[in-house]
Protein backbone atom coordinates (compact mmCIF):
# COMPACT_ATOMS: atom_id res chain seq x y z
CA UNK A 1 0.00 0.00 0.00
CA UNK A 2 1.24 3.18 -1.34
CA UNK A 3 0.40 6.44 1.27
CA UNK A 4 1.25 9.86 -0.17
CA UNK A 5 1.06 13.13 1.49
CA UNK A 6 3.04 16.44 2.72
CA UNK A 7 5.05 15.96 6.14
CA UNK A 8 3.83 18.35 9.27
CA UNK A 9 7.44 18.67 10.88
CA UNK A 10 7.65 18.21 14.89
CA UNK A 11 10.50 18.12 17.16
CA UNK A 12 12.29 15.17 19.66
CA UNK A 13 10.28 14.56 22.82
CA UNK A 14 6.66 15.53 21.83
CA UNK A 15 4.66 13.85 24.56
CA UNK A 16 1.30 12.39 25.24
CA UNK A 17 0.87 15.79 27.52
CA UNK A 18 1.15 17.90 24.36
CA UNK A 19 -0.57 15.27 22.05
CA UNK A 20 -4.08 15.57 24.20
CA UNK A 21 -3.51 17.91 26.79
CA UNK A 22 -5.11 16.76 30.05
CA UNK A 23 -6.87 19.92 30.09
CA UNK A 24 -9.16 18.04 27.76
CA UNK A 25 -9.41 15.00 29.35
CA UNK A 26 -13.13 15.16 29.45
CA UNK A 27 -13.32 14.81 26.07
CA UNK A 28 -11.43 11.35 25.43
CA UNK A 29 -15.45 10.13 25.42
CA UNK A 30 -15.86 12.20 22.52
CA UNK A 31 -13.11 11.98 19.83
CA UNK A 32 -14.07 13.74 17.59
CA UNK A 33 -14.09 17.12 19.18
CA UNK A 34 -10.91 16.00 20.91
CA UNK A 35 -9.17 15.93 17.79
CA UNK A 36 -9.90 19.37 17.19
CA UNK A 37 -6.87 20.12 19.42
CA UNK A 38 -4.77 17.52 18.74
CA UNK A 39 -1.07 18.36 19.40
CA UNK A 40 -2.25 22.33 19.68
CA UNK A 41 0.35 23.24 22.45
CA UNK A 42 3.48 22.16 19.88
CA UNK A 43 1.84 23.41 16.71
CA UNK A 44 -1.51 25.85 17.94
CA UNK A 45 -2.60 25.82 14.00
CA UNK A 46 -2.54 22.30 13.35
CA UNK A 47 -5.84 20.75 13.42
CA UNK A 48 -6.55 23.44 10.67
CA UNK A 49 -3.89 22.72 8.37
CA UNK A 50 -4.22 19.24 8.07
CA UNK A 51 -5.51 17.86 5.34
CA UNK A 52 -5.98 13.76 4.87
CA UNK A 53 -3.14 11.66 4.13
CA UNK A 54 -0.91 14.30 5.94
CA UNK A 55 2.11 12.30 7.84
CA UNK A 56 3.27 13.43 11.55
CA UNK A 57 7.26 13.99 10.54
CA UNK A 58 9.06 13.94 14.06
CA UNK A 59 12.39 13.47 16.02
CA UNK A 60 13.02 10.62 18.71
CA UNK A 61 10.59 9.42 21.84
CA UNK A 62 7.83 10.75 20.03
CA UNK A 63 4.87 10.06 22.16
CA UNK A 64 6.64 9.67 25.50
CA UNK A 65 5.18 10.16 28.73
CA UNK A 66 1.03 8.62 29.21
CA UNK A 67 -0.82 5.22 28.06
CA UNK A 68 -3.10 7.09 26.67
CA UNK A 69 -4.29 5.60 23.71
CA UNK A 70 -6.53 8.37 22.83
CA UNK A 71 -3.37 10.18 21.54
CA UNK A 72 -2.97 8.07 18.56
CA UNK A 73 -6.67 7.72 17.70
CA UNK A 74 -6.80 11.44 17.46
CA UNK A 75 -3.66 11.71 15.07
CA UNK A 76 -5.45 9.04 13.12
CA UNK A 77 -8.92 10.92 13.60
CA UNK A 78 -7.39 13.92 11.61
CA UNK A 79 -6.73 12.13 8.48
CA UNK A 80 -2.96 11.40 9.52
CA UNK A 81 -1.92 8.76 7.77
CA UNK A 82 1.06 7.63 9.92
CA UNK A 83 3.72 9.35 12.04
CA UNK A 84 7.32 9.21 11.24
CA UNK A 85 10.10 10.04 14.20
CA UNK A 86 13.67 9.10 14.95
CA UNK A 87 12.21 6.63 17.64
CA UNK A 88 8.47 6.10 19.51
CA UNK A 89 8.10 5.82 23.15
CA UNK A 90 7.47 2.22 23.66
CA UNK A 91 3.74 2.79 25.14
CA UNK A 92 3.18 5.10 21.99
CA UNK A 93 3.87 2.70 19.26
CA UNK A 94 2.07 -0.24 20.93
CA UNK A 95 -1.16 1.64 20.64
CA UNK A 96 -0.28 3.03 17.53
CA UNK A 97 -0.65 -0.49 15.74
CA UNK A 98 -3.11 -1.37 17.86
CA UNK A 99 -5.80 1.22 16.07
CA UNK A 100 -4.50 0.50 12.88
CA UNK A 101 -1.91 3.88 12.46
CA UNK A 102 1.20 2.75 11.07
CA UNK A 103 4.27 4.57 12.88
CA UNK A 104 7.32 4.13 11.15
CA UNK A 105 11.03 4.62 12.62
CA UNK A 106 13.81 6.57 10.62
CA UNK A 107 16.06 8.85 10.52
CA UNK A 108 13.88 12.40 10.01
CA UNK A 109 16.62 14.99 9.36
CA UNK A 110 15.88 14.59 6.18
CA UNK A 111 12.68 15.78 6.13
CA UNK A 112 11.46 19.06 6.08
CA UNK A 113 7.85 20.80 6.73
CA UNK A 114 6.06 20.63 3.86
CA UNK A 115 7.90 18.16 2.01
CA UNK A 116 5.74 15.56 -0.08
CA UNK A 117 6.23 12.01 0.94
CA UNK A 118 5.40 8.69 -0.66
CA UNK A 119 5.18 5.78 1.61
CA UNK A 120 5.30 2.44 0.92
CA UNK A 121 4.57 0.34 3.42
CA UNK A 122 4.51 -2.72 2.49
CA UNK A 123 8.16 -2.50 1.56
CA UNK A 124 9.13 -0.30 4.41
CA UNK A 125 10.50 2.53 2.42
CA UNK A 126 9.77 6.47 2.45
CA UNK A 127 10.53 8.59 -1.05
CA UNK A 128 10.61 12.16 -0.41
CA UNK A 129 9.09 13.47 -3.67
CA UNK A 130 10.74 17.03 -3.01
CA UNK A 131 14.36 16.11 -2.58
CA UNK A 132 14.12 12.91 -4.23
CA UNK A 133 15.51 10.71 -1.84
CA UNK A 134 14.52 7.09 -0.56
CA UNK A 135 14.80 6.10 2.78
CA UNK A 136 14.19 2.99 4.47
CA UNK A 137 12.26 2.02 7.53
CA UNK A 138 12.96 0.05 10.73
CA UNK A 139 11.17 -3.21 10.36
CA UNK A 140 8.78 -3.87 12.66
CA UNK A 141 7.93 -7.39 14.61
CA UNK A 142 6.26 -9.66 12.78
CA UNK A 143 3.11 -9.75 15.24
CA UNK A 144 2.86 -5.82 14.96
CA UNK A 145 3.10 -6.23 11.22
CA UNK A 146 0.02 -9.09 11.48
CA UNK A 147 -1.99 -7.11 14.01
CA UNK A 148 -1.57 -3.83 11.36
CA UNK A 149 -2.38 -6.03 8.30
CA UNK A 150 -5.68 -7.58 10.45
CA UNK A 151 -6.74 -3.67 10.88
CA UNK A 152 -5.64 -3.36 14.50
CA UNK A 153 -5.38 -5.11 17.73
CA UNK A 154 -9.55 -6.59 18.29
CA UNK A 155 -9.79 -6.81 14.58
CA UNK A 156 -6.90 -9.35 14.72
CA UNK A 157 -7.92 -11.00 17.99
CA UNK A 158 -11.50 -11.53 16.00
CA UNK A 159 -9.89 -13.30 13.09
CA UNK A 160 -7.39 -15.59 15.00
CA UNK A 161 -8.40 -15.83 18.55
CA UNK A 162 -4.86 -15.36 19.73
CA UNK A 163 -2.14 -13.24 19.58
CA UNK A 164 -0.29 -14.39 15.84
CA UNK A 165 3.23 -13.90 16.35
CA UNK A 166 4.79 -15.28 12.79
CA UNK B 1 22.69 -19.55 30.61
CA UNK B 2 21.55 -17.11 33.23
CA UNK B 3 19.07 -15.02 33.13
CA UNK B 4 17.66 -11.17 34.14
CA UNK B 5 14.50 -10.90 36.33
CA UNK B 6 12.39 -10.08 33.83
CA UNK B 7 13.56 -13.42 31.41
CA UNK B 8 13.20 -15.04 34.64
CA UNK B 9 9.22 -14.15 35.23
CA UNK B 10 8.58 -13.73 31.37
CA UNK B 11 9.74 -17.37 30.87
CA UNK B 12 7.82 -18.64 33.90
CA UNK B 13 4.35 -17.04 32.37
CA UNK B 14 4.87 -18.42 28.53
CA UNK B 15 6.38 -21.65 29.79
CA UNK B 16 9.36 -20.99 26.97
CA UNK B 17 13.21 -20.70 27.81
CA UNK B 18 12.88 -16.61 27.18
CA UNK B 19 15.52 -14.31 26.44
CA UNK B 20 15.94 -10.85 25.37
CA UNK B 21 14.59 -9.96 22.41
CA UNK B 22 12.46 -13.02 22.03
CA UNK B 23 8.72 -12.33 21.32
CA UNK B 24 6.32 -14.26 23.80
CA UNK B 25 3.05 -14.54 24.63
CA UNK B 26 2.87 -14.35 28.69
CA UNK B 27 -0.19 -14.87 31.10
CA UNK B 28 -1.12 -12.06 33.19
CA UNK B 29 -1.77 -12.19 36.60
CA UNK B 30 -3.41 -8.78 36.91
CA UNK B 31 -4.88 -6.10 34.54
CA UNK B 32 -5.91 -3.18 35.64
CA UNK B 33 -7.51 0.27 33.88
CA UNK B 34 -7.69 3.59 35.42
CA UNK B 35 -11.03 6.13 34.82
CA UNK B 36 -8.87 8.11 32.16
CA UNK B 37 -8.25 4.84 29.85
CA UNK B 38 -10.83 2.25 31.30
CA UNK B 39 -13.76 3.60 29.51
CA UNK B 40 -12.08 3.16 25.70
CA UNK B 41 -10.81 -0.47 27.17
CA UNK B 42 -14.60 -1.38 27.83
CA UNK B 43 -15.54 0.07 24.89
CA UNK B 44 -12.89 -2.36 22.55
CA UNK B 45 -14.05 -5.63 24.84
CA UNK B 46 -17.44 -4.85 24.04
CA UNK B 47 -16.39 -4.86 19.99
CA UNK B 48 -14.76 -8.05 21.15
CA UNK B 49 -18.21 -9.25 22.17
CA UNK B 50 -16.92 -9.76 25.47
CA UNK B 51 -18.83 -9.06 29.16
CA UNK B 52 -16.40 -11.41 31.36
CA UNK B 53 -13.28 -11.01 32.19
CA UNK B 54 -10.40 -13.81 32.44
CA UNK B 55 -10.17 -13.56 36.26
CA UNK B 56 -12.55 -10.61 38.19
CA UNK B 57 -10.79 -11.00 41.05
CA UNK B 58 -7.58 -9.57 40.09
CA UNK B 59 -9.36 -7.18 37.35
CA UNK B 60 -9.41 -3.50 38.86
CA UNK B 61 -11.16 -0.85 37.89
CA UNK B 62 -9.57 2.62 39.62
CA UNK B 63 -11.09 5.75 39.23
CA UNK B 64 -8.51 8.06 41.01
CA UNK B 65 -7.58 10.52 38.27
CA UNK B 66 -10.97 13.06 37.80
CA UNK B 67 -11.82 11.92 41.77
CA UNK B 68 -14.33 13.24 42.37
CA UNK B 69 -15.58 13.74 39.47
CA UNK B 70 -15.54 17.66 38.18
CA UNK B 71 -17.87 17.57 35.10
CA UNK B 72 -20.79 15.72 34.07
CA UNK B 73 -18.21 14.30 30.62
CA UNK B 74 -16.46 12.79 33.50
CA UNK B 75 -19.17 11.49 35.67
CA UNK B 76 -20.34 9.93 33.05
CA UNK B 77 -17.34 7.91 32.04
CA UNK B 78 -17.46 6.98 35.50
CA UNK B 79 -20.64 5.49 34.86
CA UNK B 80 -19.40 3.22 32.53
CA UNK B 81 -16.89 1.65 34.95
CA UNK B 82 -19.46 1.55 37.87
CA UNK B 83 -21.50 -0.56 35.33
CA UNK B 84 -19.15 -2.90 33.87
CA UNK B 85 -17.92 -3.41 37.65
CA UNK B 86 -21.61 -4.60 38.84
CA UNK B 87 -22.42 -6.26 35.36
CA UNK B 88 -18.65 -8.37 35.59
CA UNK B 89 -18.19 -8.71 39.03
CA UNK B 90 -14.45 -6.98 38.77
CA UNK B 91 -13.16 -4.98 41.53
CA UNK B 92 -13.98 -1.44 41.24
CA UNK B 93 -12.07 0.94 43.61
CA UNK B 94 -14.16 4.12 44.15
CA UNK B 95 -13.64 8.21 44.29
CA UNK B 96 -11.75 8.43 48.01
CA UNK B 97 -9.66 4.67 47.45
CA UNK B 98 -6.45 6.32 45.91
CA UNK B 99 -4.02 6.10 43.37
CA UNK B 100 -4.03 2.87 41.48
CA UNK B 101 -0.46 1.99 41.65
CA UNK B 102 -0.69 2.44 45.26
CA UNK B 103 -3.82 0.46 46.09
CA UNK B 104 -1.96 -2.43 44.11
CA UNK B 105 0.78 -2.48 46.20
CA UNK B 106 -1.33 -2.52 49.27
CA UNK B 107 -3.83 -4.74 48.35
CA UNK B 108 -2.61 -6.82 45.55
CA UNK B 109 0.69 -7.42 43.88
CA UNK B 110 3.18 -10.35 44.30
CA UNK B 111 6.65 -10.92 43.54
CA UNK B 112 7.13 -12.83 40.75
CA UNK B 113 3.72 -11.38 39.02
CA UNK B 114 2.59 -10.11 35.72
CA UNK B 115 1.13 -6.64 35.79
CA UNK B 116 -0.57 -5.18 33.18
CA UNK B 117 -2.56 -1.54 33.52
CA UNK B 118 -3.44 1.05 31.33
CA UNK B 119 -1.68 3.71 32.63
CA UNK B 120 2.27 4.03 32.32
CA UNK B 121 3.36 4.54 36.27
CA UNK B 122 2.41 0.49 35.94
CA UNK B 123 6.17 0.17 36.36
CA UNK B 124 5.51 0.99 39.90
CA UNK B 125 5.22 -2.40 40.96
CA UNK B 126 8.45 -3.56 39.97
CA UNK B 127 9.71 -2.57 43.32
CA UNK B 128 7.97 -5.53 44.58
CA UNK B 129 9.67 -7.82 41.81
CA UNK B 130 6.93 -8.18 39.65
CA UNK B 131 7.28 -7.78 35.86
CA UNK B 132 4.70 -4.69 35.70
CA UNK B 133 4.48 -2.55 32.84
CA UNK B 134 1.93 0.55 31.28
CA UNK B 135 0.05 -0.14 28.37
CA UNK B 136 -2.94 1.35 26.06
CA UNK B 137 -6.38 0.59 26.64
CA UNK B 138 -7.23 -1.87 23.81
CA UNK B 139 -3.93 -4.06 25.24
CA UNK B 140 -5.50 -3.89 28.06
CA UNK B 141 -8.86 -5.03 27.17
CA UNK B 142 -7.58 -7.83 24.99
CA UNK B 143 -5.56 -9.13 28.76
CA UNK B 144 -8.32 -8.93 30.37
CA UNK B 145 -10.30 -10.87 28.05
CA UNK B 146 -7.53 -13.43 27.10
CA UNK B 147 -5.97 -13.62 30.48
CA UNK B 148 -2.17 -12.90 28.53
CA UNK B 149 -0.64 -10.65 26.35
CA UNK B 150 2.54 -10.46 23.97
CA UNK B 151 5.54 -8.92 25.21
CA UNK B 152 9.10 -8.37 23.62
CA UNK B 153 11.18 -9.47 26.67
CA UNK B 154 13.48 -6.41 27.12
CA UNK B 155 17.28 -6.04 27.26
CA UNK B 156 18.18 -5.09 31.14
CA UNK B 157 20.04 -1.91 32.02
CA UNK B 158 21.57 -2.64 35.93
CA UNK B 159 21.87 0.01 38.31
CA UNK B 160 24.71 -0.75 41.03
CA UNK B 161 23.85 1.50 43.50
CA UNK B 162 26.31 1.67 46.70
CA UNK B 163 26.57 4.43 49.46
CA UNK B 164 24.45 5.83 51.82
CA UNK B 165 22.65 8.36 50.97
CA UNK B 166 23.41 11.97 52.89
CA UNK B 167 20.44 13.57 55.28
CA UNK B 168 18.42 15.57 53.29
CA UNK B 169 18.76 13.39 49.87
CA UNK B 170 16.24 10.88 49.23
CA UNK B 171 15.90 8.13 46.90
CA UNK B 172 13.44 11.11 44.70
CA UNK B 173 16.83 12.47 44.52
CA UNK B 174 18.59 9.62 43.30
CA UNK B 175 16.18 8.96 40.70
CA UNK B 176 16.03 12.63 39.50
CA UNK B 177 20.22 11.69 39.40
CA UNK B 178 19.74 8.88 37.82
CA UNK B 179 17.48 9.89 34.90
CA UNK B 180 19.61 13.03 34.11
CA UNK B 181 22.45 10.33 33.57
CA UNK B 182 20.26 8.51 31.30
CA UNK B 183 18.18 10.51 29.56
CA UNK B 184 14.49 10.95 28.63
CA UNK B 185 14.48 7.75 26.30
CA UNK B 186 17.90 6.10 27.03
CA UNK B 187 16.43 2.97 27.91
CA UNK B 188 13.17 2.97 25.54
CA UNK B 189 12.04 -0.65 25.61
CA UNK B 190 14.65 -1.75 28.31
CA UNK B 191 14.31 -3.48 31.93
CA UNK B 192 15.66 -1.52 34.74
CA UNK B 193 17.07 -3.60 37.47
CA UNK B 194 18.23 -1.47 40.28
CA UNK B 195 20.48 -3.30 42.95
CA UNK B 196 23.03 -2.64 45.05
CA UNK B 197 23.80 -2.13 48.83
CA UNK B 198 21.75 1.35 48.62
CA UNK B 199 18.98 -0.55 47.26
CA UNK B 200 18.76 -3.38 49.71
CA UNK B 201 18.70 -0.71 52.60
CA UNK B 202 15.72 0.74 51.38
CA UNK B 203 12.76 0.51 52.61
CA UNK B 204 9.78 -0.69 50.37
CA UNK B 205 8.54 3.33 50.38
CA UNK B 206 11.71 4.17 48.77
CA UNK B 207 12.01 1.51 46.32
CA UNK B 208 8.38 2.34 44.58
CA UNK B 209 9.86 6.20 43.97
CA UNK B 210 12.38 4.70 41.84
CA UNK B 211 10.22 1.92 40.08
CA UNK B 212 7.79 4.53 39.40
CA UNK B 213 9.80 6.90 37.09
CA UNK B 214 11.52 3.99 35.18
CA UNK B 215 8.89 5.11 32.23
CA UNK B 216 10.67 8.49 32.31
CA UNK B 217 14.07 7.19 30.84
CA UNK B 218 11.45 5.38 28.26
CA UNK B 219 11.85 1.75 30.09
CA UNK B 220 9.46 -0.89 30.04
CA UNK B 221 9.66 -1.53 33.71
CA UNK B 222 11.50 -0.94 37.02
CA UNK B 223 12.83 -4.16 38.56
CA UNK B 224 13.84 -4.56 42.48
CA UNK B 225 15.01 -8.21 43.63
CA UNK B 226 13.00 -9.41 45.96
CA UNK B 227 13.86 -10.06 49.45
CA UNK B 228 14.07 -9.53 53.35
CA UNK B 229 12.80 -6.39 53.05
CA UNK B 230 9.86 -7.26 50.20
CA UNK B 231 8.65 -10.22 52.48
CA UNK B 232 8.49 -7.54 55.70
CA UNK B 233 6.45 -5.52 53.43
CA UNK B 234 4.20 -8.37 52.27
CA UNK B 235 3.79 -9.62 56.15
CA UNK B 236 2.50 -6.36 57.22
CA UNK B 237 -0.11 -6.20 54.29
CA UNK B 238 -1.28 -9.51 55.66
CA UNK B 239 0.43 -11.14 53.03
CA UNK B 240 3.76 -12.61 54.23
CA UNK B 241 2.58 -15.88 52.61
CA UNK B 242 2.73 -14.78 48.98
CA UNK B 243 6.63 -14.01 49.06
CA UNK B 244 9.31 -15.62 46.95
CA UNK B 245 12.17 -14.52 46.20
CA UNK B 246 13.21 -13.21 42.57
CA UNK B 247 16.36 -12.26 41.37
CA UNK B 248 18.59 -12.32 38.68
CA UNK B 249 21.26 -15.22 38.42
CA UNK B 250 24.69 -14.14 38.75
CA UNK B 251 25.68 -14.59 35.18
CA UNK B 252 22.62 -13.42 33.79
CA UNK B 253 23.79 -10.77 30.40
CA UNK B 254 22.93 -7.20 30.95
CA UNK B 255 23.32 -4.69 28.37
CA UNK B 256 24.41 -1.61 30.20
CA UNK B 257 26.23 -1.45 33.94
CA UNK B 258 25.82 2.01 35.53
CA UNK B 259 27.14 2.50 38.75
CA UNK B 260 26.35 4.91 41.05
CA UNK B 261 27.45 6.05 44.11
CA UNK B 262 24.93 7.42 46.30
CA UNK B 263 26.77 9.40 48.56
CA UNK B 264 27.77 11.84 46.38
CA UNK B 265 24.50 12.71 45.29
CA UNK B 266 22.88 15.72 46.37
CA UNK B 267 19.01 17.54 46.46
CA UNK B 268 17.51 17.44 42.99
CA UNK B 269 14.97 18.94 41.02
CA UNK B 270 13.55 18.44 37.42
CA UNK B 271 13.18 21.50 36.03
CA UNK B 272 10.68 22.70 33.23
CA UNK B 273 9.34 21.62 30.95
CA UNK B 274 11.56 17.73 30.84
CA UNK B 275 11.62 15.36 33.01
CA UNK B 276 15.51 15.13 32.37
CA UNK B 277 15.94 18.87 32.36
CA UNK B 278 17.64 17.47 36.11
CA UNK B 279 19.67 20.61 37.69
CA UNK B 280 20.73 20.61 41.85
CA UNK B 281 18.40 22.56 43.72
CA UNK B 282 21.18 24.56 44.89
CA UNK B 283 21.46 25.65 41.14
CA UNK B 284 17.83 27.07 41.26
CA UNK B 285 17.58 27.87 45.17
CA UNK B 286 15.60 31.26 45.47
CA UNK B 287 13.27 30.68 42.81
CA UNK B 288 9.58 31.99 44.08
CA UNK B 289 7.07 28.95 44.16
CA UNK B 290 3.20 29.44 43.74
CA UNK B 291 2.27 26.53 44.54
CA UNK B 292 3.61 23.57 46.30
CA UNK B 293 2.01 20.21 45.30
CA UNK B 294 2.64 16.97 47.85
CA UNK B 295 1.36 13.49 46.89
CA UNK B 296 1.04 11.33 43.34
CA UNK B 297 2.10 7.58 42.87
CA UNK B 298 5.67 8.41 43.15
CA UNK B 299 6.07 10.47 47.00
CA UNK B 300 2.45 10.55 48.00
CA UNK B 301 2.85 7.69 50.95
CA UNK B 302 2.60 7.95 54.68
CA UNK B 303 7.01 8.08 54.77
CA UNK B 304 6.68 10.83 52.55
CA UNK B 305 4.08 12.64 54.66
CA UNK B 306 5.93 12.00 58.06
CA UNK B 307 9.18 13.61 56.41
CA UNK B 308 6.87 16.95 55.17
CA UNK B 309 5.56 16.57 58.61
CA UNK B 310 8.86 17.18 60.25
CA UNK B 311 9.35 19.98 58.27
CA UNK B 312 6.39 22.01 58.63
CA UNK B 313 5.68 20.92 62.38
CA UNK B 314 4.97 24.20 64.26
CA UNK B 315 5.84 26.05 60.93
CA UNK B 316 3.50 28.24 58.60
CA UNK B 317 3.56 27.55 54.65
CA UNK B 318 5.00 30.87 53.00
CA UNK B 319 1.81 33.49 52.90
CA UNK B 320 2.07 33.35 49.05
CA UNK B 321 2.80 29.63 48.62
CA UNK B 322 -0.31 27.53 48.20
CA UNK B 323 0.39 24.28 49.74
CA UNK B 324 -1.42 20.99 48.24
CA UNK B 325 -1.07 17.79 50.07
CA UNK B 326 -3.31 14.49 48.35
CA UNK B 327 -2.59 11.63 50.00
CA UNK B 328 -1.98 8.41 48.27
CA UNK B 329 -4.26 6.46 49.61
CA UNK B 330 -7.07 5.89 52.09
CA UNK B 331 -4.79 3.90 54.01
CA UNK B 332 -2.02 6.36 53.79
CA UNK B 333 -4.56 9.09 54.75
CA UNK B 334 -6.24 7.42 57.55
CA UNK B 335 -3.03 6.25 58.99
CA UNK B 336 -1.23 9.96 58.55
CA UNK B 337 -4.69 11.24 60.47
CA UNK B 338 -4.13 8.67 63.53
CA UNK B 339 -0.29 9.39 63.49
CA UNK B 340 -1.29 13.46 63.57
CA UNK B 341 -0.26 14.33 60.76
CA UNK B 342 -2.45 16.05 59.20
CA UNK B 343 -3.35 17.89 61.77
CA UNK B 344 0.13 19.68 61.57
CA UNK B 345 0.26 19.94 58.13
CA UNK B 346 -3.65 21.87 58.09
CA UNK B 347 -2.05 23.85 60.89
CA UNK B 348 0.80 24.96 58.55
CA UNK B 349 -1.68 26.12 56.28
CA UNK B 350 -1.99 23.10 53.96
CA UNK B 351 -5.36 22.21 51.72
CA UNK B 352 -5.74 18.35 51.81
CA UNK B 353 -6.83 17.02 48.94
CA UNK B 354 -9.25 13.99 48.76
CA UNK B 355 -6.64 10.75 48.12
CA UNK B 356 -6.22 10.12 44.24
CA UNK B 357 -4.24 11.46 41.56
CA UNK B 358 -4.82 15.28 42.88
CA UNK B 359 -3.33 18.30 40.93
CA UNK B 360 -0.90 15.67 39.17
CA UNK B 361 -2.66 15.60 35.74
CA UNK B 362 -4.48 18.82 35.99
CA UNK B 363 -8.01 17.59 35.76
CA UNK B 364 -9.37 18.84 38.52
CA UNK B 365 -7.97 20.84 41.01
CA UNK B 366 -4.47 22.70 41.70
CA UNK B 367 -4.39 24.07 37.83
CA UNK B 368 -1.37 26.74 37.41
CA UNK B 369 -2.08 30.24 36.28
CA UNK B 370 -0.17 31.40 33.87
CA UNK B 371 3.76 32.21 34.60
CA UNK B 372 3.36 30.29 37.73
CA UNK B 373 5.40 27.63 39.31
CA UNK B 374 4.83 24.63 40.76
CA UNK B 375 6.94 22.53 42.57
CA UNK B 376 5.61 19.40 42.84
CA UNK B 377 6.64 15.82 44.35
CA UNK B 378 5.05 14.14 40.95
CA UNK B 379 6.90 12.45 38.22
CA UNK B 380 6.30 14.60 35.35
CA UNK B 381 6.81 18.05 34.56
CA UNK B 382 5.90 18.44 30.96
CA UNK B 383 4.29 21.40 29.36
CA UNK B 384 0.88 21.41 29.79
CA UNK B 385 0.40 18.57 32.66
CA UNK B 386 -1.31 20.81 35.43
CA UNK B 387 -3.41 21.89 33.29
CA UNK B 388 -2.36 24.77 31.45
CA UNK B 389 0.73 25.05 28.82
CA UNK B 390 1.80 28.76 30.19
CA UNK B 391 3.02 27.36 34.07
CA UNK B 392 6.11 25.92 35.25
CA UNK B 393 6.70 22.51 36.89
CA UNK B 394 9.66 21.95 39.01
CA UNK B 395 9.74 18.18 40.57
CA UNK B 396 11.72 17.08 43.39
CA UNK B 397 11.31 15.22 46.74
CA UNK B 398 8.98 15.97 49.80
CA UNK B 399 11.72 16.90 51.81
CA UNK B 400 12.40 19.91 49.44
CA UNK B 401 8.25 20.26 48.46
CA UNK B 402 8.38 20.82 52.33
CA UNK B 403 11.10 23.66 53.47
CA UNK B 404 10.36 24.97 50.19
CA UNK B 405 6.89 25.74 51.01
CA UNK B 406 7.63 27.27 54.28
CA UNK B 407 10.35 29.76 52.83
CA UNK B 408 8.35 30.68 49.33
CA UNK B 409 11.12 29.71 47.44
CA UNK B 410 13.18 26.73 46.29
CA UNK B 411 15.36 25.95 49.11
CA UNK B 412 17.85 23.28 49.87
CA UNK B 413 16.38 20.52 52.47
CA UNK B 414 19.80 20.78 53.88
CA UNK B 415 19.39 23.99 55.25
CA UNK B 416 17.53 23.18 58.59
CA UNK B 417 18.99 20.12 59.26
S1 LIG C 1 -0.60 10.38 40.52
FE1 LIG C 1 -0.09 11.34 38.57
S2 LIG C 1 1.39 10.03 37.61
FE2 LIG C 1 0.45 8.84 39.26
S3 LIG C 1 -1.23 7.72 38.29
FE3 LIG C 1 -2.07 9.64 39.04
S4 LIG C 1 -1.93 11.08 37.29
FE4 LIG C 1 -0.58 9.33 36.86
Amino acid sequence: MKLIGKALKFEDNISTDLIIPGRYFHLRTDLQELAKHVLEDADPDLAKKVQKGDFVVAGKNFGMGSSREHAAIVIKLTGVSAVLAKSFARIFYRNAVNIGLPVLELDTNGIDEGNELEVDLSRGIVFNKTKKFEMRVKPLPKVMVNILEDGGLVAHIKKHRDFKLD
Amino acid sequence: MGKTIAEKILSEHSNKDAYANDIVVANIDIAFVQDGTGPLTIQELQKLGKEEVFNSNRTMLFIDHAAPSPREELSNAHSILRNFAKKTGVRLYEIGAGISHQILIEDHVNPGEVIVGADSHTCTSGAMGAFATGMGSTDIAIAMALGKTWFRVPETFRINIDGKLSRGVYSKDLMLHFIGIIKADGATYKSLEFAGETIENMIMSERLTLANMAVETGAKTGLIASDKKTKQFLEQQGRGNRFKTIRSDEDAIYERNIDIDASNIVPMVSAPYAVDNVKTVEKVTGIKVDQVFIGTCTNGRLEDLRVVAEYLKGKKKHVDTRLIVAPASRTVYFQAIKEGIIQILVEAGALIFPPGCGACVGIHGGILGNNEVCLSTQNRNFKGRMGNPRGEIYLCSPATAAISAIKGEITDPRERI
